[in-house]
């Protein structure tokens, strides 16, 4: 059963070798050398396109058929290249591509009202291949109301009128009565046991910029803090990451210190800017929790993995510990490690909890009534939805 | 005046804003682009004060020998050198080859690397505080998040698969598929994790607007500093 010997002895003839070379040719030549003889892809056709609705007019949504050649089974096809002119009879210039197997794209370099032409070219192995066809004129332009977001408007401005008719009844001498909340009242128990301990103050108002809202809920809590530690004559240090919530904590403390009628206890240095960057900031509060050892630790704004880091050296100094955030993700980490959490919104109403101006508790009532509506939409949307009723949740739907 | 003017231009821009979401036109859009792009103009001279608090700070430390100054004195170092070599290689300072793309590679990288590696630990003395069951909700916690961790690793579903197995074919294929701990841990992530996720996100989202419109109407004005 093996293979004869002979054959291995035998020389080969000359035309087998001519054969067997230009096999191999074949197979190991590059694929663009090989290409050359494969025909050029069929042309996609169908290209229409069309101002993208609902934006500043800066965008032309096209769409076209595929090529014969871009079909399961058949990839002749590698790009489809998007070509543009300001008339019919060019100059063209290619704008994007697209990977084959795309039937759209959306163009975002137009020129708000100008008049553009398309076509689409295919491109494989074989060569390039113009669309049949251009299409154009068509302009992008710009719309006055974004219709996508009407339910957004309506909540906003139902809102709104709650917040104003709140705080319109607040001022006129209806304080409304909010409920206690553990954790902002811990805050004074935590700078109190820190006085008693002749220690001081860490407050962390998160490591966000003040582009996010929970920096600014932190910085406005700051104010209040300060002044509590201004009342009791307690250092505090507020490490902070960007420069613009430096700047604005500076303030805060600077602030608290006024309005509780000591500003020449004011420590210009209990503000310190660290870092932007997430972990070397870290590691400078860590190094302050373990070298000063404040009593009391409050944080309050957005975290992210550097939450356990500092809750966790804090927890090791054996400090009261304080935290508010609305990052979900995070308030495990805080529930676990320290003393009192403030949940999502609690971090929000720390502010008009510990000022009691009643037009910011007013606020507050506001946002409870229109939580009061969401719910009730929620659960009538849920039974629509279960009638097979949808209009409700595409009215909802946004972009 | 000097109260005023900033409320007044608070409550303009911020309500400008606002309106910038629902209306898409140029003469609304560009001049909000515009002003977000501003604020970098801002943030700029907001890093001169930084580093200006930064040196203060830390030099005044050194100068009065507070314990610990040898690290503020390597933190002055680092700082001034890394700004300095920065400085002298101009623009393509963090292309490849560059002192500060070193700096970049074989100080800070690793420094950041070992810090955030610290994560693991803490995650683990936490865990093990968070899963001591002395209440019924540490106790319910505690078995959810065992079965949890079970249902996300493969032996957790080899484990259930072969304590059930005598009962696939006899019972219902749904009911059997609903005992499997990946369809469990599913169940929990998905419907009670979820819900309560989405009322607290719900809840912050309004603390959101409220205290962006308490800006905008200038109640909540503590950020301007100076007496109430």
């Amino acid at each position: 059963m093996g293979v004869p010997l002979r054959w291995f002895q035998a020389r080969p003839s000359r035309r087998a070798v001519t054969w067997i070379v230009l096999a191999l040719a074949l197979v190991l030549a590059p694929p663009a050398t090989r290409a050359q003889d494969a025909p050029p892809p069929a042309p996609p056709r169908g290209l229409v396109g069309a101002d993208v609705p609902n934006d500043a007019g800066r965008a032309i949504d096209l769409w076209w058929t595929r090529s014969p050649d871009d079909m399961p089974g058949v990839q002749r096809v590698t790009r489809y290249f998007l070509e543009r002119a300001t008339s019919p009879s060019g100059p063209w210039a290619i704008v994007d591509s697209v990977g084959a197997g795309n039937e759209s794209k959306v163009d975002q370099t137009v020129r708000r009202g100008v008049e553009y032409y398309y076509r689409v070219a295919a491109a494989g192995p074989g060569g390039i291949t113009q669309a049949l066809g251009i299409y154009g004129p068509v302009r992008a332009t710009s719309q006055w109301l974004n219709r996508t977001r009407w339910s957004v408007l309506v909540f906003t401005l139902l809102f709104f009128s709650f917040v104003l008719y709140y705080i319109w009844s607040a001022q006129s001498g209806r304080k409304p009565f909010v409920r206690r909340i553990p954790g902002i009242d811990a805050i004074e128990e935590a700078i109190g046991r820190a006085t008693e301990m002749g220690r001081s103050v860490l407050y962390v108002p998160g490591i966000t910029d003040i582009d996010d809202i929970q920096t600014v809920a932190g910085l406005v809590i700051l104010e209040n803090v300060a002044r509590l530690t201004a009342r009791y004559e307690t250092p505090i240090t507020v490490p902070v990451t960007y420069p613009i919530p430096f700047t604005i904590a500076q303030e805060m403390v600077k602030s608290g210190y006024l309005n509780a009628g000591k500003p020449d206890q004011y420590d210009p240095n209990s503000v310190r800017f660290i870092s932007p960057e997430q972990f070397a900031y870290v590691a400078a509060v860590g190094g302050i929790m373990m070298r000063d050892k404040p009593a009391a630790h409050i944080f309050m704004g957005a975290f992210f993995a550097e939450s356990l880091l500092l809750a966790e050296t804090g927890f090791a100094t054996g400090a009261i510990q304080v935290a508010g955030t609305a990052n979900v993700h995070q308030l495990p980490f805080f529930v676990v490690a320290c003393d009192y959490t403030l949940i999502g919104e609690e971090l929000y109403a720390a502010s008009a909890y510990l000022s009691g101006d009643a037009r910011l508790v007013g606020s507050l009532k506001g946002a409870d009534l229109i939580k009061l509506v969401i719910i009730v939409t929620i659960v009538v949307g849920c039974g629509l939805e279960s009638l097979g009723i949808h209009w409700l949740t595409q009215w909802m739907v946004t972009q | 005046m000097k109260r005023e003017l900033p409320l007044f231009l608070t409550a303009v821009i911020g309500l400008f804003m606002i309106l910038s979401f629902f209306v898409p036109h140029q003469w609304v859009s560009v001049p909000a682009d515009f002003l977000q792009v501003s604020a970098i103009i801002v943030v700029a001279f907001g890093y001169v004060l930084g580093g200006a608090n930064v040196l203060r700070v830390n030099i005044d430390a050194i100068y009065k020998r507070i314990p610990g100054w040898p690290f503020k004195l390597v933190l002055i170092v680092g700082l001034v050198a890394t700004l300095t070599i920065g400085a002298i290689e101009g623009p393509g300072f963090l292309n490849p080859g560059t002192r500060s793309k070193w700096i970049y590679n074989q100080l800070y990288s690793p420094m950041q690397a070992t810090m955030f590696a610290l994560l693991a630990f803490f995650i683990a003395s936490a865990a093990f505080r968070a899963f001591r069951i002395r209440t019924v909700e540490a106790g319910l916690l505690a078995v959810a998040a065992l079965l949890v961790m079970l249902g996300r690793v493969p032996v957790g579903n080899v484990v259930t698969q072969w304590l059930t197995g005598s009962l696939h074919g006899v019972i219902p294929e749904g009911l059997w598929n609903a005992i499997q701990i990946g369809s469990i841990q599913d169940w929990i992530m998905n419907v009670p994790q979820n819900a309560a996720k989405r009322a607290i996100l719900i809840g912050a989202a309004f603390g959101v607007m409220a205290t962006g419109l308490r800006v905008i109407l200038g109640i909540e004005r503590s950020y301007l500093s100076g007496e109430d």
